[in-house]
């Protein structure tokens, strides 16, 4: 590999957070010209690198090397400097300002120490021809489509940088045509010699604009590739797991089917939410959900749960059909969530574990019949000992334990409440490995005793060990359905690529 | 078991309070001085319980206010629409009790629109008791007509100035206002449910809590607090000052719920500690005003005690002081 055939590369760069390695020994090269897309699943280490690319972190190994020659970026602006710019999903403009404004915020065209606004429009218009946009650049910013902005925030980046363009999911919040204009553009920044990274969790738009890809999984680089040579399902496959094809399919005896029915859903769905659905739900039965980031799994989740309430559909519990407006519906049927965000949605931090433990619980009884000390205590500890919840006293803050026993605190609290129908986001995400063990057994144990769960997980090996009938989701619609030997991962990744040239394996 | 309960004592408000007094004994040795007269008592400590009462009784409304993350500027202007509401009706010529009701339901109904901006509409609480606190003083005006409202009704009066067992009985209002709310909430799980809110409502929502109906909750009993902090201060000067009445009491409550060591951020709170937080800033009143030093000196004072507790609370300083004092157990539990 020689010097100078990437005008921006890491080679070998670690990060770590506390005990976690964010970024293991990752290598990464951008040449001049191309559109090279990151992908990886939350918590893949793709944040972390663009951030350590352009500044934001200080890598704690390796070294960041353009044109051959290393650099050390001391924050993003310094690594404007160096060319490189950066555009986020959400657009971090000032929406109240001009667009001309916009574009020359920090280095304004100045006359006599103040600005010259009409220098300043001039530059922007002909500097938003070379991008085929016809707006008034004294026009208030925020006046303009999501796909406007987002393109003058290209505009500005590759202004001040002009070397190598980081687009950030830019395209999360558009539509169909919105996001062809901004290829558009994309496609002629190449065409001058711009080195751009893409990221998005949309694989139809990797195929559709990218060179190279380049996959992340859990801190580690995967592999570099041309993208000619890759098929959809190829790509799913890097991103997922490494030994798929050699898992075989789950030996659950779907004598599910003839239990009870528990929950129907019939065309549930929710306007930019979900497409509607039909899922039915027995008794002591486990429901994987399976799909990439933005696929529209955890809004399945939120909506079942009544966390964003339906706008179309029925829902049956029991044989009677009922409404799910608020969260609190749900629980009453005897519905639990435990939220993909454990930190943002899931533990209340400065409250203690015990308190924790008993909130759903307590929410359920109401205001009055209030739990005392001690059956708080005598709750708590039933269930972090039946969970193994590793804590210094069931007194102390749940901020401080792992992520691993937080999760079994939030089981835990719903596991409190008797719950018919327990629905989990990514249960074990960011946990260690005896943690993760752990939940994979209450899972398996809880459907032994006839509970019905919902279980979404990007670990397809783990979806197939619990699963008793396995929904697969792709661009907000529940797609497939798959059971008895078709919960296999290899068929599984195939129904989420949506391959259709490809023989089932 | 003893040790634990001495430790329980040994807190930093119950600390500071009884800092704050032995500098008023020593800056003036008869402050400790209680004498019994006419049927009651008198002296400094017996004045600082007095005074102290109404910014007290707005700490509590205040204190569960806090708790839930928001801050309620209104109680001071409801203070004044409550005084003006039961001294024009006693004027009037209505029976002491149905004055007195019509100024706690005029609260009441106060903290719920409150509540209803900050709950439903989802207005920042800043904002949203911003509104009322602008307000609350112009009804208060309409409802005296401009003037000072006096008045002499005697029962009324007695709520001000009365006493109950030699006791001042704006301080046994302040006391039993203070056991009855501390019980609701601690012996009920609203006490739980508020801080849950306060730390995380998002969570809190998902867990199944009736995150609005709690705020409306929480914003009312603010209200209703402020509506018998009004009622006992026109009491006590036996008429309704619409522009002066709680002026500026909202940010001695706020501050007397900090003190307590209720977070702004939300989440645990104490009742009894926000009391004494008030208990700390009348004390430091009284005792600026007793030893001899100008009144000017009060508000430097008090500005410097806020930074003096703004430190402590500070991140930075906690995890100097962590430091040092690190358990090794939980430190290493990550």
């Amino acid at each position: 590999m020689a010097d100078g055939e990437y005008v921006l590369e890491a080679r070998g760069v670690m990060k770590i957070f506390g005990n976690h390695v964010a970024l293991d020994t990752v290598d990464f090269g951008l040449r001049k010209g191309e559109v090279h897309a990151l992908l990886g699943e939350n918590g893949a280490g793709k944040s972390t690198l663009i951030k350590v690319l352009t500044g934001a972190y200080q890598p704690d190994g390796g070294g960041i090397y353009m044109d051959g020659a290393q650099i050390s970026l001391d924050n993003p602006l310094h690594a404007q400097s160096f060319g490189i710019g950066t555009v986020y999903q959400e657009v971090n403009l000032l929406p109240n300002r001009s667009v001309a404004e916009n574009l020359f915020l920090g280095h304004q065209p100045l006359r006599f120490g103040f600005v010259n606004f009409r220098k300043m429009e001039a530059d922007a218009r002909v500097l938003l021809a070379n991008y085929d946009l016809q707006i008034d650049p004294a026009s208030e910013l925020g006046t303009h489509s999501v796909a406007v902005q987002q393109i003058v925030a290209i505009a500005r980046a590759v202004q001040l940088s002009g070397k190598v363009l980081i687009l950030d999911e830019p395209t999360a919040s558009l539509d169909r045509n919105e996001v062809e204009r901004l290829f558009e553009v994309i496609r002629g920044l190449k065409a001058k010699g711009l080195a751009i990274i893409f990221i998005t969790h949309f694989l139809d738009q990797v195929f559709a604009i990218s060179d190279r890809v380049t996959v992340l999984r859990n801190g580690k680089l995967i592999d570099t590739r041309p993208l000619d040579d890759l098929s959809r399902t190829d790509v799913v496959r890097l991103m997922l797991g490494k030994d798929i094809a050699f898992s075989g399919a789950t030996d659950i005896e779907s004598n599910a089917a003839q239990n009870e029915v528990l929950v129907e859903f019939k065309g549930y769905g929710r306007k930019r939410g979900v497409l509607p659905f039909d899922l039915t739900i027995h008794k002591g039965e486990v429901v994987g959900v399976a799909g990439l980031l933005g696929s529209g799994r955890t809004e399945v989740a939120r909506i079942m749960f009544g966390a964003d309430p339906a706008d179309q559909g029925t829902v049956t519990v029991n044989g009677q059909l009922t409404a799910i407006r608020k969260t609190t519906d749900a629980i009453r049927h005897g519905f639990g969530f435990c939220p993909e965000d454990r930190k943002a949605e899931g533990i209340l931090g400065d409250l203690s574990v015990r308190e924790n433990i008993v909130i759903a619980l307590q929410g359920k009884l109401g205001w009055f019949k209030a739990l005392n000390r001690d059956e708080q205590f005598e709750i708590a500890g039933r269930f972090s000992e039946a969970m193994d919840i590793r804590a210094a006293s069931l007194d102390m803050p749940v901020k401080l334990l792992s992520g691993g026993n937080q999760q079994k605190v939030i089981l835990s609290r719903w596991l409190a409440t008797d719950p018919a129908f327990l629905i989990l986001d990514e249960p074990t995400r960011g946990i260690d490995v005896g943690a993760h063990a752990e939940i994979v057994r209450t899972i398996n144990r809880l459907r032994d005793e006839g509970m019905a769960m919902l279980v979404i997980s990007s670990e397809l090996d783990e979806v197939v060990a619990y699963s008793s009938r396995i929904v697969v989701m792709r661009d907000r619609e529940m797609v497939a359905e798959l059971r008895g030997k078709n919960i296999n991962p290899g068929i599984i990744v195939q129904a989420i690529a949506n391959n259709t040239d490809e023989a089932v394996a | 078991m003893k040790r634990l309960h001495l430790e329980r004592l040994a807190n930093p408000q119950l600390l500071a309070l009884v800092a704050v007094l032995l500098i008023n004994w020593l800056l003036f040795p008869n402050f400790f001085r209680i004498a019994w007269q006419d049927g009651r008592l008198f002296g400094s400590m017996i004045d600082v319980i007095n005074r102290g009462a109404p910014v007290a009784i707005l700490a509590i409304g205040m204190t569960g206010v806090i708790a839930t993350k928001g801050v309620d500027l209104s109680v001071g202007a409801i203070m004044a629409v409550c005084g003006a509401v039961a001294a024009t009706m006693v004027v009037a010529g209505y029976p002491t009790p149905i004055a007195v009701i019509a100024a706690l339901a005029v609260g009441l109904a106060c903290g719920l629109w409150n509540g209803f901006l900050v709950a439903v509409l989802d207005i920042q609480p800043i904002i949203a008791t911003l509104v009322l606190m602008v307000a609350g003083r112009g009804i208060a005006q309409l409802i005296t007509e401009g003037s000072i409202v006096t008045f002499n009704d005697p029962a009324l009066v007695y709520l001000g100035t009365g006493s109950f067992f030699g006791f001042p009985m704006a301080a046994v209002i302040a006391l039993v206002l203070m056991i009855v709310v501390t019980l609701l909430v601690r012996r009920t799980a609203i006490g739980l449910f508020i801080q849950a809110i306060g730390v995380n409502r998002a969570a809190a929502s998902l867990a199944g809590i009736h995150s609005r109906m709690l705020l409306m909750l929480v914003y009312a009993l603010s209200g209703f607090c402020a509506a018998i902090a009004g009622i006992v201060v026109a009491a006590d000067i036996r008429g309704a000052d619409a522009n002066n009445s709680g002026l500026w009491l909202e940010l001695d409550a706020i501050l007397a719920v900090v003190i307590g060591g209720t977070s702004l951020l939300g989440g645990k709170f104490s009742i009894p500690l926000a009391v004494v937080g008030a208990l700390i800033i009348q004390a430091m009143n009284t005792g600026i005003l007793v030893s001899g030093f100008r009144p000017e000196f009060n508000l430097i004072v008090k500005a410097g005690m806020i930074i003096l507790i703004l430190m402590l609370q500070s991140p930075l300083l906690g995890n100097a002081i962590g430091f040092f004092k690190r358990d090794p157990k939980q430190a290493n539990s990550r």
